[in-house]
């Protein structure tokens, strides 16, 4: 039966056919009824997302300009502009700026940005799949399952793939990992803060001591990339790995927006959402499959670098509220932003070395998931 | 537009209930049992809920209820016996076709990020999206929050309410909802008198426009006053089922319950009393 010959219930109800028979059928809901209900946070919403574009563009612009070769902001948007057709600003004044900005910069700068986004986006999902705002991908192991695979196909020279070998190896093993970390901390569709953390440490010191027998197992080259590799970097990214995340993050970050609404509702409990007409089991799965999806892309080329999916969702629900539709754009955004000036900083703090990024986030995140553990046991009717 | 075709061809397939004010059966448990291990919950249960009626159930801590409950809202999937919704096995219907035809009201509900009460409330309606009955979203959740007595609280993050501020905004969620049967599980546990009054009153009101409710109740003064029909388990068996004045005896009350239980009429009123014997030293 359609929409077309059977109206619907709540209007159905109603005598005289203008409106539920809860409301009176009273006609158009009236404009006073519509203004106490609009969320004052609709307005902050906007603003917050747009201020983040904003923030993200012209973080965007210094940090392809700055590092050991400058280049100032008008040329990176001039040499853009020219690019793509159309004849304003200047072009690089130095003979090599062209190709700093295309060669190394742009790549570098694209990969943090992706990688970025997947890691706010995802920290947001783990965050709505678990109901605790404690989920993180790296806080529960993903990051570290994922980088058992990486470093496998490192240390033993996989190559069955092309350049999609590391990204395809580290999804699998990510799966695998997110899936021991789901099936065993939930408890009644919830998950309890010390089970998580708890499980968290659990994967963590599993997935380190196998990175630590492959470490042991490879030779110095490899070692030494491993090594690096885990301390997180943008350093060397090249545009055919650029090439490889940026489909898998966008079809994460589409993915992740089309689950928004059923998230919403997940916040009441596993029982409520279903009652609510959601398929918990499909939406788990195919979060959990998102999730993965970004994390291993990310993951794969940048090494693992924590704590964004942990910050940047928190921030933003302390702006803006908790609604995914909003949570899941603006993590994305923060997180591209967060890790654009990490890696400004990264290149810029010592001169003439490049420090890990991952090293710079979980130096602000670790005392930031601190502070968040600490505030939450002082409040009371915390998440327990 | 495109939204508008987008949301026809994602609801198309919806299924919507027709309003029955014939007391007509929307929600109905046959021959119902389940047992968790070696512990046998529900009995061979048979109850019907109608259209237009308040179906309470009480009984004795463990005596079923809930599990009656989770078994006619579909989470509990029974070992032997079946449970048919709008006159189909439940297992037909998808799960937002069921959304539209029972809501369910939990014992507790802990929502896990700071929603704010009208947020909450706007999730009842989920099942509603991209249907004609969308348009009512604000009309429906402004009149919901107004019969739960929880307007003023609105801007409020949920997890911030007391707890009985919190069952009542829950249950504004399920009515927001707008499903052809409610499953309540003690929406009066946690609330003050007046508010109590004030939610059996509403369900009435829920039953007059023809839904179906069923409403696990503690307080037997409540369900004698409210309910149509009164269906007391005990050990996971209905042990009688029917109108109050005809159920709520001393003696069923007195073997279910074991403890002395007195039933008398109040003097100008006529409503029922139900006395516990008290022996205060």
């Amino acid at each position: 039966m359609s929409l077309a010959a059977a109206p619907p219930r709540s209007i159905e109800r109603n005598t005289n056919g203008t409106g539920p028979a809860s409301v009176g059928g009273t006609g158009v809901p009236d404009a006073a009824v519509a203004i106490a209900l609009a969320p004052a946070r609709s307005r902050r919403r906007a603003l917050l997302l747009v201020g983040l574009g904003v923030a993200l563009l012209v973080a965007a612009v210094i940090s392809a300009g700055v590092g050991q070769f400058h280049v100032p902001a008008d040329e990176v948007v001039g040499s853009i502009l020219r690019r793509v057709g159309l004849p304003f600003g200047n072009r690089p004044s130095h003979a090599n700026g062209e190709a700093v900005l295309w060669n190394i910069r742009f790549p570098r700068l694209w990969m943090g940005l992706l990688v970025g986004a997947a890691l706010g986006a995802s920290g947001a999902l783990m965050q709505g799949i678990f109901g605790n705002p404690l989920a993180e991908p790296a806080v529960i192991g993903v990051s570290a399952g994922a980088g058992v695979g990486a470093c496998a196909v490192i240390v033993f020279g996989w190559t069955f793939l092309g350049m999609s070998t590391v990204p395809a190896i580290a999804f699998a093993t990510a799966l695998i990992t997110t899936g021991i970390v789901y099936g065993l901390a939930r408890h009644q569709g919830r998950t309890e803060v010390v089970t998580l953390v708890l499980m968290g440490i659990a994967v963590n010191a599993t997935s380190g001591a196998l990175i630590a027998y492959l470490v042991f197992l490879g030779d110095t080259a490899a070692r030494e990339q491993i090594v690096f590799w885990q301390l997180g970097s943008l350093n060397g990214s090249r545009w055919p790995q650029v090439y490889v995340v940026a489909p898998l993050v966008a079809v994460g970050l589409v993915g992740a927006l089309a689950q928004a609404r059923r998230l919403d509702l997940l916040a009441l409990g596993e029982r409520s959402a279903r009652h609510l007409g959601v398929n918990v089991e499909r939406l788990r799965l195919t979060s959990i499959v998102l999730v993965t999806l970004m994390v291993a892309a990310g993951v794969a080329f940048a090494g693992i670098i924590a704590f964004v999916g942990l910050v940047v969702p928190h921030l933003v629900r302390m702006a803006v509220g908790p609604s995914h539709r909003t949570l899941l754009p603006a993590s994305a955004l923060g997180g591209a932003l967060l890790i654009t000036v990490a890696d400004v900083v990264a290149r810029t703090a010592v001169d003439y070395a490049d420090l890990p990024i991952g090293m710079l986030t979980a130096l602000v995140g670790g005392p930031f998931f601190f502070w968040l553990l600490l505030r939450t046991r002082a409040r009371a009717g915390g998440w327990g | 537009m495109s939204r508008l075709l987008l949301d026809g061809l994602r609801r198309r397939g919806l299924r919507v209930p027709q309003l029955s004010l014939d007391g007509a059966v929307v929600l109905a448990a046959e021959g119902v049992s389940l047992a968790y291990g070696p512990v046998a919950v529900l009995v061979d249960v048979d109850v019907a809920v109608r259209a237009g009626e308040v179906l309470a159930l009480v009984g004795p801590n463990g005596a079923g209820k809930s599990t009656l409950l989770g078994v006619l809202a579909g989470d509990l999937r029974p070992d032997r016996g079946t449970v048919t919704v709008d006159g189909a096995p439940l297992d037909s219907w998808s799960p937002d076709e069921l959304a539209v035809r029972r809501g369910v009201l939990l014992q507790q509900v802990d929502v896990a990020f700071p929603f704010t009460v009208t947020e909450v409330v706007r999730m009842g309606r989920a099942p509603w999206s991209g249907t004609a009955a969308e348009d009512w979203d604000d009309a429906v959740i402004a009149d919901a929050l107004d019969a739960t007595d929880v307007t003023h609280l609105a801007a409020r993050a949920y997890p911030s309410l007391s707890g009985g501020e919190r069952a009542r905004a829950a249950l504004a969620r399920v009515l927001a909802q707008e499903p052809a049967a409610l499953l309540l599980d003690e929406p009066t546990a946690s609330l003050d008198i007046r508010h109590q009054e004030r939610v059996l009153e509403l369900l009435r009101a829920r039953a007059a426009r023809g839904d179906g409710v069923v409403v696990v109740l503690h307080d037997l003064g409540l369900a004698a006053a409210y309910a149509d029909r009164v269906a007391v388990m005990d050990a996971g068996r209905i042990e009688a089922v029917g109108p109050p004045a005809e159920v709520l005896t001393g003696e069923l009350l007195s073997a279910v319950y074991r403890h002395p239980i007195e039933v008398v009429r109040h003097p100008r009123t006529d409503a029922l009393l139900i006395l516990p014997q008290r022996s205060p030293s």
